[in-house]
């Protein structure tokens, strides 16, 4: 050995694997105004299409006119539900099992419903022809809020339903009423609460929101008469469930539909469901013989497609007088708008919501969750989430709270009381779920020893008192939060899509001179996936992450995934890389053997490469085994170096996480300031940290904004009154806080390289410790519960109806 | 309806081509001069991802009419990179200090830092913050676009970038 022999540290430190803080590929296109975004594809003779919506919540459609409109310059048509009906698309199905109106037909259930599609040779014709249809409504009286949704004299909102005492998910109970999911042991936890010592009882709701990405939803769609085929480029979350449900629906074999998501400005759930544009767009290609492009606006983002949460918890629990939990009883109202378009896994019309025990040890529990219509848009995605993961711990984690404070304990030693212990993983929950693993008592330990947590209940004691005498005018809350999340959707056991096993998948192909290319059923936002794939690759085969290219998006050459949401894509697509990668190790092992001629087991696999045991001078590297799997494969063996892994997870992941908030409120203003945030995660392994802290800095970005303004509001006619960014809280630099990012590492023992998913953690978390923060601060002046967002004037009526300002 | 012909100066070549009176500046931008690196995210001048520079100004060209940029001079994202072709010091700093996720408002936030450093080339954090504060990220919770311009300063400014500590 000379001394330019690179060291193992070296050769390891060449790869980029797993661990490494490596930067990412993406970034020299996107710094550079190089990405390929939906709105950037531009084909010869493209037309626009652009929406007509409904000014009304709920009301009649008593007339389209479009004549004025198809004579404005550059318009060519304007498609109504009478045009789709004659192609049999006027409505669709939900992913939830209920069916959408793709434009309004005969009636409208909500502000800025789809009403007709104007298509024109540019946007800007688009909108003139917007402006010249002409559409008589009968208004009809709104629905609203959703506890009067099932009251007997409520509005019928979907008449297409009449008579249907059945729905998707069981039994109707009313005629808005879409379904009741329930899950535990009533009779026991009925018991629970009888023999129990000390209840609470609250209804804490987790008000309507909205993803909103960057990017709006938006496509293009080339329709081709020739061939009959159907190319779409668009922003599309899964590519693949999109490619078939349009087949289905638009009864385009799937062969013939090309579904092309090219790089995507953010999603976060609202990328997941198909929309009536999508629809629009496709039929006015396949209809004028051109490709149309749509684009969402803002507004129309906003309004229109998809919102989240939305949930409203009425929530108990009971516990014995020194605070050991004994029951959880949760009922949830939920508002689906006026079409149960919620995007869950098929069997699940509440989503994981069952995960609401969180992280401690109930011993029963009983769920039951009831979805209404009303007059509001449709949606129910997982904004940054798993499935109404983040209401179920926003609900038992403000309940935990409120249970201490009852109790006069402190909110961090009454977690540490009931968190499961280690020992008893993996944990078989009252609501169903086998947690795989965790370790919660040393991630609450670690968390308050890094803030001083006692320090800091000393410092809140002071200020209390020091408010009492009239010495200051400012509140000082500490947020506790202990989230535990289910991520990895999943087991084709319990999780589908329209009847497709949420699977996913990686097809690796390395090629002669040791580079190669994975392709993947997943499809980032901004997740980097093109940088961490690759380092997982480099991890298992030993070929340095900067030679895999990893292509993601087109249905075409990509294998069949579900897409990435739901923090599926480590726990699952992970999974499917190294496994992969595993088929092509062990043929390489055994083109190793041949050449270096020693039986297999005579080999040991050392960084990038295999080497003979006991002769560290005879190996045989990685790239070398790629040239010979082209050239001199053993006799018998196909050439060539690639694999295929689909992966059916045996289980759910559960990645967990302590953060902290302190924060100081005026209670005169109402105006807070957010002292410090500190977030430990535990996702398992870790494959980037860079990228782990930049999702938590951005999910924690988007909890904040959650919990401190963040809303979809309408008023008592339906009208949505905060439908732009001058009035839907986007915090900019300025508001956000700093953020502090630390961890612990439990990996999963179920997944191939024990990592479990990070991207939600943050939003799932974090709302609960920003707002029991501002709880946690009124709680001293008498307050149990005050609802979200937090923001500086509902803070002001808090303090105003607690007494403390005039 | 009626057309005229403008002209302008984008990243140093001679731009020419027509346009309605109501013709937005980003359009003009992305649709005839082809330069789809300027983003549209909310068309009411509050997300910043249409920032562009205009004749020294930071201007967000959603809410700018082509017609009112006749004779202007104007920098996007396509003409930040060093004239070698290898990345300016913001860009490498975005990428450095992991500044951009999706990368959709990266090219409006770097032409606006861009701007920001020429104003004040040493800014601290608070000025920072304040100084993109039209500007709206949803990925990246603002902290290491932070330190992506801190990082470009420093470059720019001859001095060693020192990473502040979490």
């Amino acid at each position: 050995m000379n001394d330019m022999t690179p060291t193992r540290e070296q050769r390891e430190a060449a790869l980029e694997g797993m661990g490494c803080r490596r930067k990412r590929v993406e970034d020299i296109r996107f710094t550079q105004g190089k990405g390929n975004y939906v709105d950037d594809v531009k084909l010869p003779g493209m037309l626009h299409g652009d929406f007509v919506r409904s000014p009304h919540a709920h009301a009649r459609v008593k007339a389209i006119h479009t004549e004025e409109a198809l004579k404005v310059p550059g318009v060519l048509a304007v498609i109504t539900a009478e045009t789709l009906k004659t192609v049999n698309l006027a409505w669709m199905p939900t992913l939830a099992g209920d069916v959408q109106m793709v434009l309004a037909d005969g009636k409208v259930l909500f502000q800025n419903q789809e009403v007709a599609f104007v298509v024109a040779t540019d946007r800007y014709a688009a909108d003139d022809g917007v402006s010249k249809v002409v559409v008589e409504y009968e208004p009809l009286p709104v629905l609203v809020d959703p506890f009067k949704a099932m009251d007997p004299d409520a509005p019928v909102l979907r008449e297409d339903l009449a008579g249907k005492t059945v729905g998707a998910h069981g039994p109707r109970k009313h005629h808005n009423h879409i379904f009741e999911w329930s899950v535990g042991d009533k009779e026991l936890t009925d018991a629970a609460f009888k023999k129990a010592e000390v209840t609470i009882k609250e209804m804490i709701s987790y008000h309507r929101t909205h993803p909103s990405p960057l990017e709006t939803c938006q496509c293009v769609c080339a329709f081709d008469k020739i061939k009959g085929e159907l190319t779409i480029w668009g922003t599309f979350q899964a590519p693949h469930v999109i490619r078939t449900v349009v087949s289905l629906i638009a009864k385009i074999p799937e062969q013939k539909i090309h579904v092309i998501a090219p790089d995507i400005g953010g999603g976060f759930g609202n990328k997941v469901g198909a929309y009536p544009g999508y629809i629009c767009a496709a039929v006015a290609s396949i209809v004028t013989g051109k490709p149309v492009k749509w684009v969402e606006d803002r507004i129309e983002n906003l309004t229109a497609t998809a919102f989240a949460r939305d949930y409203h918890m009425t929530t108990e629990i009971a516990a014995t007088k020194d605070g050991k939990v004994t029951g959880l009883r949760v009922h949830v109202l939920a508002d689906h708008g006026g079409f149960d378009a919620c995007a869950d896994p098929s069997k699940w019309p509440a989503g994981f919501f069952n995960i609401v025990t969180g992280s401690y040890d109930f011993p029963v529990a009983h769920l039951s969750v009831d979805g209404v219509y009303t007059n509001k848009a449709p949606g129910g995605v997982a904004y940054r989430c798993s499935f109404r993961v983040t209401e179920a711990a926003y609900c038992i984690e403000r309940a935990m709270d409120i249970l201490a404070q009852k109790l006069g304990m402190d909110p961090a030693e009454l977690r540490l009381k009931n968190f499961v212990k280690p020992e008893q993983f993996p944990y078989h929950s009252a609501l169903g779920w086998e947690y795989d693993s965790g370790d919660y008592h040393t991630a609450m330990r670690k968390m308050m020893e890094a803030v001083d947590y006692a320090g800091l209940r000393k410092e809140q004691a002071e200020k209390r008192a020091a408010f009492k005498r009239g010495e200051t005018r400012e509140i000082m809350g500490i947020g506790v939060s202990f989230f535990t999340e289910i991520v990895g959707a999943g087991p084709s056991k319990n999780c589908d899509i329209l009847g497709i096993a949420m699977f996913d998948s990686c097809e690796i192909r390395l090629h002669p001179t040791g580079a190669g290319i994975a392709r993947m059923g997943t499809k980032s936002q901004g997740q980097g996936h093109e940088t961490t794939w690759a380092q997982i690759i480099a991890s298992e085969i030993g070929i340095p992450a900067d030679n895999i290219m990893v292509e993601e998006g087109n249905t075409d050459t990509a294998p069949y995934g579900l897409g990435t949401y739901g923090s599926r894509s480590t726990p699952v697509a992970g999974a499917a890389i190294a496994m992969a990668a595993r088929k092509i190790k062990a043929k390489a092992q055994m083109i190793a053997a041949y050449k270096l001629e020693v039986h297999e087991d005579d080999l040991e696999w050392d960084i990038d490469g295999f080497r003979v045991k006991g002769l560290p001078e005879k190996v045989m590297s990685m790239k070398d085994i790629c040239w010979a799997a082209y050239n001199s494969v053993p006799p018998g063996m196909e050439p060539g170096l690639e694999a295929v892994s689909y992966y059916d997870p045996p289980n759910m992941t559960y990645p967990f996480g302590a953060y902290l908030c302190v924060m100081d409120i005026d209670v005169d203003t109402g105006v807070y300031k957010v002292r410090r945030f500190y977030a430990l995660d535990d996702c398992g392994t870790r494959i980037n940290p860079m990228i782990i802290e930049g999702q938590i800095h951005g999910g924690l970005t988007e909890a904040f904004a959650i919990a401190m303004g963040q809303e979809i509001r309408y008023d008592s006619e339906g009208n949505v009154v905060t439908g732009s960014f001058m009035d839907f809280f986007m915090p900019t630099a300025v508001e956000t806080p700093h953020w502090e990012t630390d961890f612990t590492v439990t990996p999963s023992p179920h997944h191939p390289i024990g990592a479990k998913g990070v991207g939600e953690s943050p939003n799932v978390g974090g709302v609960p410790a920003f707002s029991n923060a501002v709880n946690d601060a009124f709680a001293f002046l008498g307050a149990t519960h005050i609802q979200m967002p937090h923001d500086y004037w509902r803070n002001w009526q808090a303090a105003k109806n607690l007494g403390v300002v005039a | 309806m009626p057309k005229t012909h403008i002209t302008m100066k984008v990243n140093g070549s001679e731009v020419e081509g027509l346009a309605e009176p109501r013709t937005l500046l980003v359009h003009f931008l992305r649709e005839q001069a082809q330069l789809t690196g300027t983003h549209i995210g909310c068309e009411t001048s509050h997300c910043g991802a249409c920032t562009i520079d205009i004749d020294g100004m930071s201007v967000k060209s959603c809410t700018m009419l082509a017609v009112q940029a006749n004779g202007a001079e104007i920098t996007t994202i396509e003409g930040m990179a060093n004239a070698d072709g290898t990345l300016s010091p913001l860009q490498e700093g975005f990428r450095m200090m992991h500044g951009l996720q999706c990368g959709f408002c990266t090219p409006g936030m770097i032409i606006r830092a861009h701007r920001l450093l020429k104003e004040n080339p040493s800014p601290t954090e608070a000025e920072i913050r304040a100084g993109i504060s039209g500007n709206i990220c949803r990925c990246t919770g603002y902290q290491n676009i932070v330190k992506a311009i801190q990082y470009a300063a420093a470059k720019i400014n001859g001095v060693e970038f020192q990473e502040a500590a979490e």
